[in-house]
Parts: structure tokens; sequence; C-alpha cells
């Protein structure tokens, strides 16, 4: 089962790259208005 | 107004046409050859859209359903150096930015219309819409237009901008929700990730897993749950000590034990390689305590929100009337006593003062609530924040700024939000309790187990104090408050925080407003006596107005079609008197009537006492009398019978008078000793106080509700232990209140009532729960049957519980739609 010591750490490398991004999402601000963005978007010109 | 309409069009039918703006059915009163209007406020807000190529807007299903509203207020003061040197900020590209709280904010369309101002006016760079907190951030070019063009486009379209002073708070609060929801994210990561290792530790058990895995994914669970302690699980030790040291205990008490017991025991074993470690168990706590934690936190918010949000209801400059007779604008603040200032018809009225020069009506609905418009000359007291409708008043100012009476008053509301007592949350009453009795079970067990066998006396303790956690008691409050928060929102019930559905759940006192609140609040035709050929007549003159006896006239007989007028002079506080070919027509007060006809015989009319009498005369003999009043809404007696039914007591606080108090609160069903009459703001307030001070002398305090429209109602509001602002009200009103109604009437009352007995319900029910749980585990644990398999069963199973009774919960769920 030595092939354990490869894969978990790297599932652990994929888990803090995946966190990484959603801790800059958070913190340029993706996250302080989830509302007008939706509206925005379907809301175009026609 | 605009004068691109041909209306009033006489002769025009009646038709079932829906406004072209704002969807409502109109008579057709105003119109132009394209489409038909229900008020010149529309009528002017569409031509807009259409002449800017933003006629799209009207193809939107989703639009605002009510008439245009626009304050007409003057922004002059917009532009003037004070404002811009306390609300504009300017870029380095020479570019103004500001940011504005807009009123009547409510939909998909707003986001659209709001986001075009650039193109309805040029200059203006770019207009970003937060709809949620009805804020806009606005970037101009200042050498090409000016913010009062902006703030008056906006204004004409119904969304009525004030500038946002909340900014550093907004920024303060933005900081935090980041924090939380980085902390939520980290603990979620770590919590799923020693899940799946936990899984394959167990299943491990059952298949002998070879040792040097078994060692490796301990090891590993270790790893990760060290970092989900010390960083979003910290919060939990933090506050778990300043309870300590306050020498209060409450529900972070026993969770940062179990968090610590579990994490130093796992990390015990980790090293030694026997015995449970508690790690999976541990990690989903952290990140289900932190999500239920920041539900919580943003029920709170919204309240906490209210009172910055009361905009600025004064203007921010004043004229100053100078030594040689000039005009010079001052700001607002800098008004010193005994200064004389000049208020044009328009604008609103900026400090409190005495009337030196001139004559005009006066809206004092800020102050009193009641929408009538009083006529005001040499001597009258006028106060800031009311509008001058009519004419130029010249006014010696009393006081300004932090004095004027206004501004007392919404010192008073910030005041009263500050000191309000904290609600006790049943789940936190019980917490304490809790705390007790997990703590002494816990040194019950050991003593119990040290006996017999002493190897296994710290497995069991711990084991206790883990599945002893109160996670699902703390989570139980959270949940089922926004699950019924969100599910009110839909119904028409806009409930800012979760302690105003708690408190409401215990029936006390309902105190409500009259004007506005139990009555529509508007002019209506209560009473008619006379031949039916004149109301053609009358109606001929009245479309020429837009005073409110007009409109009423207008709304009771809008399918009539109105004679063609050939002349129409109006007298402020009188009435019009003018030509319908081929009579001459006389409609206003008696006094007005009798100026114009000294000999014309006015008969009584007992029937009237109390209401706003109208005479109509007729080439010089009084032909009809009308009456005028505000009429009751309809839902009003049922839903105070009902709320009567279940326990409240309810009292009827007014700044009316005391025979139009009365007849409204005799006719509702008010105890004559619950009547109160002729309040001002200020004793309102008082008397909410005194009920809630009252009531705070039992152990479980009844609920003290203040129900009310106007600013006038704001302090009361706030001073009550769950305001209430009903729809239409005042934006100060609503924003203050803890309850906001969206929907027409008193029935969101009646749900509101019910909804929140059915919140209570569901966290009863959740507590409940979560005492079994914790009843079987103590009894597994102290007779040391747990095993660390059970543990972790047993702990995501209670809250998952929780977490399903709570989205089930059936409150408000027969109002939504």
């Amino acid at each position: 089962m030595s092939v354990l010591y490869v894969v978990v750490p790297l599932a652990l490398v994929i888990v803090a790259i995946a966190l990484a991004g959603y801790l800059w999402a958070v913190r340029s601000g993706q996250m302080d208005d989830l509302e007008t963005p939706g509206i925005r978007v379907i809301l175009d010109d026609e | 107004m605009t004068a691109t309409l041909s209306a009033p069009l006489a002769g025009e039918p009646f038709t079932e046409t829906p406004c072209a703006h704002c969807g409502l059915p109109v008579s057709a009163l105003f119109s132009d050859e394209r489409a038909q209007f229900c008020c010149t406020a529309c009528a002017t807000a569409f031509v807009m859209l259409q002449t800017h190529g933003l006629g799209a807007y009207h193809h939107f299903a989703e639009r605002r359903t009510a008439p245009v509203a626009p304050s007409r207020r003057g922004f002059a003061d917009f532009d003037h150096a004070a404002f811009h040197a306390r609300y504009v900020q300017i870029a380095a590209d020479g570019t103004a930015q500001i940011e504005l709280a807009l009123e009547g904010v409510h939909c998909a369309s707003c986001v659209w219309l709001i986001e075009r101002v650039p193109l309805l006016v040029p200059g203006t760079i770019s207009a970003v819409l937060d709809v949620r907190q009805s804020r806009a951030t606005v970037r101009w070019d200042a050498g090409a237009t000016t913010l009062s063009t902006i703030a008056s486009t906006l204004d004409a379209l119904g969304y009525t901008p004030h500038p946002y002073r909340g900014g550093e708070q907004a920024a303060l609060r933005r900081r935090e929700d980041r924090a939380m929801l980085v902390r939520i994210g980290v603990a979620g990561a770590i919590a799923t990730n020693v899940m799946l290792v936990a899984f394959a530790l167990y299943s491990g058990e059952l298949n002998s897993m070879d040792p040097a895995t078994i060692s490796l994914f301990r090891w590993i669970s270790c790893g990760l749950t060290i970092p989900a302690l010390v960083w979003p699980g910290r919060v939990f030790f933090v506050s778990a000590l300043a309870a300590l040291r306050a020498r209060r205990v409450h529900m972070d008490v026993p969770i940062a034990l179990a968090l610590g017991a579990g994490a130093v025991r796992g990390t015990i074993n980790t090293v030694t390689g026997v015995g449970p470690i508690y790690f999976d168990g541990v990690c989903a706590l952290v990140f289900l305590l932190l999500v239920g934690r920041f539900l919580q936190a943003r029920g709170q918010r919204a309240a906490l929100d209210a009172t910055e949000q009361l905009f600025a209801l004064t203007p921010m400059t004043a004229r100053l009337v100078n030594a040689d007779g000039g005009e010079q604008h001052v700001p607002t603040d800098a008004v010193p006593e005994g200064a004389l200032i000049v208020v044009h018809a328009g604008e609103s009225v900026p400090t409190d003062g005495t009337v030196v020069a001139g004559r005009s009506a006066v809206n004092r609905a800020i102050l009193t609530g009641e929408s009538k418009e009083v006529t005001v000359g040499i001597d009258d007291r006028v106060y800031a924040g009311t509008l001058n409708c009519t004419a130029a008043l010249r006014i010696r100012v009393t006081a300004s700024g932090d004095d004027s009476r206004l501004a007392r008053i919404l010192a008073q509301v910030s005041d009263s939000a500050r000191h309000r007592a904290p609600v006790v949350l049943l789940a936190d009453r019980l917490a304490a309790r809790v705390v007790v009795g997990v703590l002494v079970l816990a040194v019950v067990t050991y003593l119990l187990w040290v006996q017999r066998a002493p190897q296994s006396a710290w497995d069991n303790t711990i084991a206790l104090l883990i599945v002893t956690c109160p996670c699902a008691l703390a989570l139980a409050t959270p949940l089922a408050m926004s699950a019924a928060v969100g599910r009110a929102a839909r119904a028409g019930i806009f409930v800012k925080g979760g302690e105003a559905l708690e408190s409401f759940s215990r029936p006390g006192w309902l105190v409500l407003d009259k004007t506005g609140t139990l009555t529509r609040g508007e002019t209506t035709l209560v009473a008619w006596r006379g031949d039916e050929w004149t109301k053609r007549l009358i109606l001929a003159l009245e479309v020429t107005s837009s005073h409110p006896i007009a409109a009423g006239f207008q709304r009771a007989w809008g399918d009539m079609v109105p004679a063609p007028v050939a002349s129409a002079t109006h007298t402020i506080g009188g009435g019009v008197a003018g030509t319908v070919e081929p009579h001459h027509v006389v409609v206003g007060s008696p006094r007005f009537v009798r100026s114009l006809l000294p000999n014309a015989v006015i008969p009584a009319w007992p029937e009237a006492d109390g209401y706003t009498a109208v005479i109509i005369a007729v080439d010089g003999a009084v032909a009809a009398q009308a009456a005028f009043g505000d009429a009751i809404r309809e839902d009003a007696a049922e839903s105070l019978a009902a709320l009567r039914r279940r326990g409240w007591r309810t009292v009827l606080l007014s700044g009316d008078t005391v025979q139009s108090s009365m007849r409204v609160g005799i006719a509702l069903g008010f105890a004559p000793d619950d009547i109160i009459a002729d309040a001002s703001p200020e004793q309102k307030a008082e008397h909410v106080r005194a009920l809630v001070s009252a009531s705070r002398a039992t152990a479980t305090p009844p609920c003290v509700a203040m129900v009310g429209d106007g600013v006038n109602d704001t302090a009361a509001i706030a001073a009550a232990t769950v305001g209430i602002g009903v729809h239409g009200g005042a934006e100060a009103s609503l924003s203050t209140a803890d309850v906001a109604f969206t929907r027409p009437g008193l029935g969101a009352l009646v749900a509101l009532d019910a909804g929140a007995q059915g919140v209570m319900r569901v966290i009863r029910r959740n507590i409940a729960w979560a005492f079994t749980y914790n009843a079987i585990g103590i009894v597994l644990a102290m007779t040391g049957h747990i095993s660390p398999l059970i543990a972790a069963i047993m702990m995501p199973a209670s809250s998952l519980t929780v977490v399903l009774a709570s989205w089930l919960g059936t409150s408000f769920r027969t109002e939504a739609r």
C-alpha cells in the first residue's frame, strides 16, 4: 500500500490549492454581494 | 412635471388599461398619444426612458408595481462644497465618486435601470448597484455634470437618493464578513478531509488494515485537526475564556471544553498509537458551529445596520439671507440661531424656526404623521425636515443641526437602539444549565471508573464530554430562525434578526399608530350629500389640482367624465373657484365658501363631525356637501380581533386629535382607556418606554410591539421590544424597525404572530431532539459503551436532525406563495 504515501499527500495538496482559490475569491470581494451580479448577467441589453 | 403630456383630457373614457410605467390600472386622467399613466410622475419617468432609448425597461416582466413617488425636493445641496467634503471622494484621474443609499429598490429591473443612469445623464461614468443593501456607487466626471443632476434623475425615476453615512462601519463589517467566510472555508475543507480519512480508518478496523497505514491516517488526521483548531476554531476558545473571565458561562464553554479535551486526548493517543482519536468529530463540530454562528451574525447585522441608515432627512445646506438681501448657500450645521433664511417652494425646511415673512402650505407628515398640509404664516413655527409646498418662506432660525427637533428625535432612535436590553434566547438560557450538568456528570463518570478500571476512566470521561457537546443546541436557534426569516420574506414580512421573532412569540402589548397604520393614510371621501349632476362639475375643477382633497375626489369618482372647465383659481388653505359652463362653481372649506359667498346658507350636517368638511356651491347657493377622512384599512378590524384572541392587548397611540382617534379606536374595538391621542413623537416614545419597563418586571417579559409608519413613530419603534414598520411607511421608520412589512394591510401582523409561535415550536422541538441524543450519549458514555464509531455517528446525526427539522419547519409556510 506504499502508493498511499504519494496519493494522500497529493490529494491534500489539491485541497490546499482549491482552498487557496476560495480564500482569494473571498478576499478580493467576490462573496460580498451575491445577489446583484446574478441579476446583472440576465438583464444585459437585448 | 412634463410638458409633453396633453393631460388631463376631458371626455376621455375610463379604461382598464394599466399605467404604461408602473402597471397599475388607471383612469384616463393622464395620457399621451402612446400610453396612459396613473400619475404625472410615472408619465415623466416613461417619457424620460423612451427618449433615451431605454424603452426596454417597460418589457421586463418583473418591475416596480407602485407608482413612481419622487420626493421632488431640490438637490442643490448635493453640489455644495460642504457636502462634497463629507461624502464625495475624488479619484486621481479627477473623477468623483459617492455612495448613495436609494429608496424604493426592489427587484431585477431596478438594477438594469439604475446602472443605465450614465445613458440618462451624460457625464456620469458608472453606477453600480448593490440590490440587497439598496446602495449605489456612482462615479461621474465633475467637469461634465453635477451630482444634483444625477440625484434628481434618480429621484424622478422613483429612487430618492440619500448620501450614505455608514461608510466606515460598512467597511469594518465587510472585513468581519470576509474573515468569517475564510474561517468557514478552512474549517469545511479540513472537516471533509478528516472525515474521509476517518471513513478509511473505520472500515479498516473491520477489515484488519495494516498497522503502518493506520498510523499514517491517524497522523494525517492529527496534522489536519491542529490547524483547524488554532485557526478557525480559535474563536470558541477566545469566547469561552472571555466568558469565564467575566464569571459567566455560556454555550462556548462546554464547546471549548469538548474541543480541547478531544484534541488533547486524540493527540496523545496518536503519539502512543493506541486508543480512539476524536479528530473527525472535533473538525465537524468546528465547521457546523461556525456555519450556525455565521447565520446568526447575518441576522443580527441586518438589525444593526438599521440606525446607521437613518437618512439625512434635512437638506445639507440652507439659503442664508445676507444683510444686503442676497442669498448665500451655507452648510445647515453652520447656520447660527437668530439668522434669517429663505426656503423656496418645493424645498425641505433645513432648520427649526419662526416664519417672519410669507405664507405657504407645509407638509409636516415627517413629525405628525398627518399627510394633510398645514397653512403657516407669520409667527408660526416650522420644523426642520418638513416640506414647504407652495410659496417661499422667510424663517428666523431657532435651532439647527443637532439641536433641531427632528435631529433630537433621531438621536433618541439611535440611543434606544444602543441601550436596548439584549434578548436572552431560549437556547442560551438553557446553555448555562447544560454546562453545569455536563461538568458534574464528567466528574461523576471519572470517579465511577477510576475505582473499577483506571485505564479507561479518562477515555470514558472524554467520550462523555464529546457526545454531550451542545452542538445541536447551538445550531437549533440560528438554523430555525434563518429558515423562518427566509420564508417570512417571501410572505411579505421582512424580519431583521431572529431575536425579534423570539420576542414576538410572547404576546403582550401591541401598540399601533393610527394614520397610515390602521387607516390608509390618504384622504378619502367618506360621506356625500348632494345631487348627482354636481359631481361632474366638482370633478372638472378638482382635476386641475394636486391637493389631497382633489386627489380624494378623483379616486372616489374616477370612473366619471369631468365636464370641460373654462377657468379655475386655487386658494391655498381654502379651495378652488371657477367656471364650468354655464355655472360658477366653488369647492372648498366652509370658511372659504363663506368668504366668497357671504349670503350662502350652509346646512348643519352632524354625520360629518370629526371629518374635513367640503362645501360645494353652484351659482351662489350651496348645492352639495362632502366629508373627507382617512378610511380604516379593510382588514384592520379582523386582524386586530384575531390578535386579541391570541392574547395581545392592543393600544392605539396617535398624534391625531382626540376626536378622530376615538372614532377610529372605538370602531376597531379598542378599550377607551387604551386610546391615547394627541401624542407628540417624543410622547409616543415615552409611552412605549413605560410599557417596556413595566413588562421587564416579569421573568419572561411579554413583548411590547410598536407598529407604525411615519418618521414620527420612529423613536417609539426604536424604544419597543419589537418595532414594526408597515408597508408604505417612511424609509426612516422602516429601517429602524425590527420587522418591516412589504405587503399592504395588517394581515401581515397576524401572520407574524403565527409565524413567531411556529418558529418557537420548531426551536423547542430542536432542543428536545438535542437533549434526547445527549441523554442517550450520557448513558452510553457513563456505562463505557461509547466507541469512537458510535461517537462519530451520533454527533453528526444529532446535528442533521436539527438541520432537517428546521428546514421542514412550517412557520410562515402557509403564507408564502
